[in-house]
């Protein structure tokens, strides 16, 4: 997929700055923001993860995951399922099929720009 | 050349360079989602001491009875063992041992681990004690393997070791069975918990 894109690309060689913004138009920009193309980039290595692990791993706040954690769920990418682990509240974190789908598009995009500067 | 002109004629290259830096930050995550084990180091190290105090007192049994008896309770020490370290791993982590990972390792690890049980048992009552050292170290480290698929890499080579040696036992005269369970849940737990405490923590 990845590198028919990038063949699609390099045929209609657009001029360099126009190519560089259809492209930055063309990735999913909910995905392209750090902590939250994180969480997703560990949901997808790992399966479901806590909110404990999210934040853990990524080394950020409470807030931070919190906050992009949520627009993800908004957005249908990811679940999260609260419960109980003896007295202490657990959030699991779990990747849906249209969030796996969305960060496929998004890296296939990312490699189609790296492969179409390559070429040239 | 223009000042926007060159700024254009720029700007792609920034975005690849921006591109490939997104692409490095998936892959790093993912590479440092990956590298949790659930496996305790430690954990392993104690399990490997247990199993070579119990390899020298079944070598002392006159009986194969009471030689099978003495691994039975070593079994039983080491889950015991295994959890406690997996629990002081997990939570030391602030992980849940249940959650993710840690569920994964359970799920891989169990089925091989029941089925050797299962079939100590009948092999138990047939007399047939020659074939359980290998056996229990294959089961054992097909457990391991299956399970390491979701844990880091040294996990389930240590399985293959395991499983090796299992097979190497089984095609080994009766009597060295009692060492190749000395060498396989003693030496073998006791490097490869050390490389696991070293390298991935506790």
């Amino acid at each position: 997929m990845a590198k028919s894109s990038a063949t699609k690309l390099a045929a209609v060689k657009p001029a360099p700055s126009k190519l560089a913004t259809n492209e930055t138009q063309a990735l999913d920009r909910l995905i392209h923001e750090k902590v939250r193309l994180g969480i997703i980039s560990a949901l997808a290595a790992s399966g479901p993860l806590t909110f404990v692990e999210l934040r853990a791993l990524l080394k950020t706040t409470d807030g931070n995951v919190s906050v992009h954690a949520r627009k993800l769920e908004d957005a249908g990418y990811v679940t999260c399922t609260k419960g109980f682990e003896g007295r202490v509240p657990r959030s699991n974190y779990e990747l849906t099929a249209e969030g796996r789908m969305a960060f496929e598009k998004y890296l296939d995009h990312l490699e189609a720009i790296v492969g179409v500067m390559r070429a040239r | 050349m223009t000042q926007n002109e060159d700024m254009s004629a720029q700007r792609p290259v920034a975005i690849s360079d921006h591109a490939l830096e997104q692409l490095r930050y998936i892959r790093d995550t993912m590479e440092r989602t990956g590298s949790f084990t659930a496996v305790p180091g430690w954990g392993g190290v104690a399990m490997g001491t247990s199993a070579l105090v119990a390899a020298v007192i079944a070598a002392r049994q006159t009986e194969m009875r009471m030689w099978g008896i003495v691994w039975m309770c070593e079994v039983v020490l080491a889950l015991i063992i295994g959890t406690a370290f997996i629990l002081r791993k997990t939570k030391h982590g602030d992980r849940s041992m249940f959650a993710a990972p840690g569920r994964q390792f359970f799920l891989s690890f169990s089925p091989p681990v029941v089925a050797g049980g299962v079939l100590s048992w009948i092999l138990y009552q047939q007399g047939a004690w020659a074939v359980m050292p290998g056996m229990w170290l294959m089961l054992y480290g097909a457990g391991v393997v299956t399970a390491g698929a979701f844990s880091v890499r040294v996990v389930p080579i240590m399985g293959l070791c395991f499983m090796g040696l299992g097979a190497v036992a089984v095609a080994s005269p009766a009597a060295w069975g009692n060492w190749f369970l000395a060498f396989g849940f003693g030496v073998v737990h006791i490097v490869f918990g050390l490389i696991i405490a070293r390298r991935y923590g506790g």
